[in-house]
């Protein structure tokens, strides 16, 4: 890659101004190499978290209790293989394919979400991913429509009208089997237990140890910190499990009046570093199942891009539409 | 148009390269990896269609079903183009000055640059 | 509980749930991501049909979760097991023209399933387009995706004689002419996709009638097994 050096055409300054007056960067414009790569690797690892994410819930489909519970399940998680596209063709727009990255995320040089490493042992973890995962997905991807950069602005802008199902369909599930038989109860508690910690986790960690935040945040990819975004998220979650009638597994949950602020208690950062250096319940299905699908799948991929070498060109039905473009 | 040539075209990032010199890297496809499309799509009649994003397919007519089913699931859409995103030509950043500004400094262009007396109607 | 062998809308609706079933197995799985996109639309499509003609029935849950294996009146071809992607392909193609066909011709008719087919010939449509589309592409592809996509074909042909027989309550479907229509579009989809249309029986020897009179094939017990064990465990709950 060649980069004109910015001080020899101003490059850098116009960079700066369109970052200081709150304007977008669009995929031709000039960049710092290292803005470039933050963002193809926070954009990747989100395509990546949306494909892998499907795993943990694609599990419960052909096992959903009830068919309108299958059908919402089928819609979500098909959901999150269009927002992983979405993210893809955003990442795509920096220069790097997407063959590129999945190769990354098969061969563990780039992450997804760790939280995805997580089993999903009862139907109520459906439940509890929608509310949770979901919402702490959404707490992180709110701000992330104001990122500095069009293209992956406007995907999130799209995704987020998107997912605002997906959080609401995992609380109605909680709230049905929390209201139902004692068994679905301890069921939907249970699975709150399990993930309330992880999804705190999701917001990285604290902002003392994050290597990229303060950049990120300099150049508007990012717009709060770790520590805000996740004591928000424990802020809007304390009530609705009140609502819920169950509870959050953590004794030093408490309203602080000073702070105007829930505090909680300490997170286990032993294991959110286990589950990301691949030691996590997981991980190996997770990579494994993807791989193999994309192994699987490439002798389709060959035979579609062969028929197409062979028949080049039939237009597709040439006519209004292509007058009309060419007007 | 020309035939996307999937297996050794190398793709455009999304958003269309200069066709002489870039600043920018350019991607390159695995050997498996489809073409990239543009995808437009008319939200409801009477609106031009209008970029929605990108997406990997093998050959025109299954691009415009990926698209369907990709930027229109939700009811977004009454009509849609595909374009492979080669055959895009886009002005360049570089050029911004030369092509846009010189429109900047010609207000007689709009309607508001004139002044018309109060209780003149239909003008 | 009662079965309701009559309402034609069983057998038509368990169809619909079998199918949509099998298709739901390939979420995560699909050869391309766009492909995973495509899938799941026309799993919820038959998904959606099976909800309303199951309601036609009786309740939807009930006669999903509650039935035994018997009393299933799908036709065998939807509950076989998805295989590579060519197989799965065949078995969209195959049933796909077929259902194209009878909606088309229930939604012409004054049938209690007249609105219902109405609305589903344009998804069966979609879904006919995109199996003869990856025929095609599969066919006429790669020597080895030409191999699969035939082997697929050939292993799943005995189920499509099935598709013809009278179904109790639609009396008045031409069932010879749709079988014939479903020939001649099945003949021309794979002779545009270079392969063969396979030369075997079209009944198994053995089905006795099979899938509409509540003979299953052995896979079939096993995806009952899976999407029964949740609702049947909490009898009674609310979900």
């Amino acid at each position: 890659m060649t980069t004109i050096a910015p001080e020899d055409t101003g490059q850098e300054a116009l960079f700066d101004a369109t970052i200081a007056a709150d304007e977008r960067i669009e995929p031709r414009d000039w960049m710092p190499d290292d803005y470039r790569a933050s963002l193809v690797r926070q954009i990747a690892q989100h395509a990546h978290s949306e494909i892998i994410g499907m795993q943990p819930e694609a599990n419960w489909i052909t096992r959903a209790p009830s068919l309108r519970r299958k059908a919402i399940l089928m819609a979500k998680v098909q959901d999150e293989a269009g927002h992983g596209l979405y993210l893809y063709s955003a990442a795509e727009t920096l220069g790097t394919g997407r063959d590129e990255l999945l190769d990354k995320l098969h061969t563990g040089r780039q992450k997804y979400s760790s939280i995805f490493n997580y089993p999903t042992l009862t139907w109520a973890d459906v439940g509890a991913i929608g509310w949770l995962v979901d919402g702490a997905a959404i707490t992180n991807q709110v701000p992330l429509c104001r990122c500095s950069y069009g293209p992956y602005a406007r995907a999130m802008v799209r995704i987020c009208k998107e997912e605002s199902f997906h959080q609401r369909q995992g609380y109605e599930l909680l709230l049905t089997l929390s209201r139902g038989t004692e068994t679905q109860h301890a069921m939907a508690q249970d699975a709150i237990d399990r993930w309330w910690w992880p999804s705190l986790m999701m917001f990285g960690p604290p902002d003392d140890e994050s290597a990229h935040s303060a950049q990120s945040m300099a150049w508007k990819i990012k717009r709060h910190s770790n520590d805000e975004l996740r004591q928000r998220f424990v802020d809007i979650c304390v009530p609705q499990a009140e609502t819920l009638g169950l509870t959050l597994p953590d004794p030093d949950l408490r309203w602080n009046e000073e702070r105007g602020h829930w505090d909680f208690g300490p997170i286990d950062w032993t294991e959110f570093r286990e589950v990301l250096k691949g030691n996590g319940p997981c991980n190996d299905e997770r990579i494994g199942r993807r791989r193999r699908a994309h192994q699987e799948g490439a002798w389709v991929r060959e035979a579609a891009a062969a028929h197409a070498a062979k028949h080049p060109a039939h237009p597709p039905h040439a006519g209004t539409d292509q007058e009309e473009a060419a007007r | 148009m020309t035939t996307p040539r999937p297996t050794h075209a190398p793709a455009a990032p999304a958003e269309p390269t200069r066709p002489h010199t870039t600043t920018e890297p350019t991607a390159t496809t695995g050997p498996t990896d489809w073409p990239l499309w543009e995808v437009f799509v008319r939200s409801r009649r009477g609106l031009s269609h209008t970029h929605a994003g990108s997406l990997h397919a093998p050959d025109a007519q299954m691009a415009l079903r990926n698209a369907r089913d990709l930027y229109t699931r939700r009811s977004e859409g009454v009509s849609l183009w595909v374009v492979p995103s080669t055959q895009i030509t886009a002005s360049s950043p570089d050029e911004k000055d030369t092509f846009f500004e010189p429109a900047g400094d010609k207000p007689y262009r709009h309607p508001t640059f004139y002044e018309i007396p109060e209780g003149v109607h239909h003008l | 509980m009662t079965p309701h062998p009559t309402t034609p809308a069983l057998p038509l609706g368990d169809d619909a749930l079998i199918l949509s079933h099998r298709l739901g197995e390939w979420a995560g799985n699909a050869p391309v991501l766009e492909e995973e996109v495509a899938l799941a639309n026309i799993a919820l499509d038959l998904l959606g049909q099976a909800r309303i003609l199951l309601s036609l029935a009786g309740d939807e849950d009930e006669l999903a979760y509650l039935r035994e294996e018997r009393h299933f009146r799908n036709v065998q071809l939807v509950e076989q097991p998805n295989g590579d992607f060519a197989h799965t392909i065949a078995r969209q193609l195959y049933f796909s023209t077929y259902q194209e066909l009878l909606y088309d011709h229930l939604a012409t008719t004054d049938t209690p399933l007249t609105p219902l087919a109405g609305k589903a010939v344009k998804e069966t449509a979609y879904h006919r387009d995109h199996a003869t589309q990856w025929t095609l592409r599969l066919g006429d592809g790669t020597d080895e995706s030409h191999t699969r996509m035939q082997r697929a074909l050939d292993a799943l042909w005995r189920f499509t004689g099935e598709l013809f027989d009278p179904v109790d309550g639609l009396d008045d479907v031409p069932w010879q002419t749709l079988r014939d229509e479903w020939t001649t579009r099945i003949t021309s989809a794979l002779e545009r996709a270079t392969l063969t249309v396979p030369a075997g029986p079209r009944h198994g020897a053995w089905t006795a009638g099979g899938g509409r009179q509540g003979l299953h094939t052995e896979p079939f017990g096993r995806l009952l097994a899976e999407m029964q064990h949740l609702h049947r465990s909490h009898p009674g709950a609310t979900w």
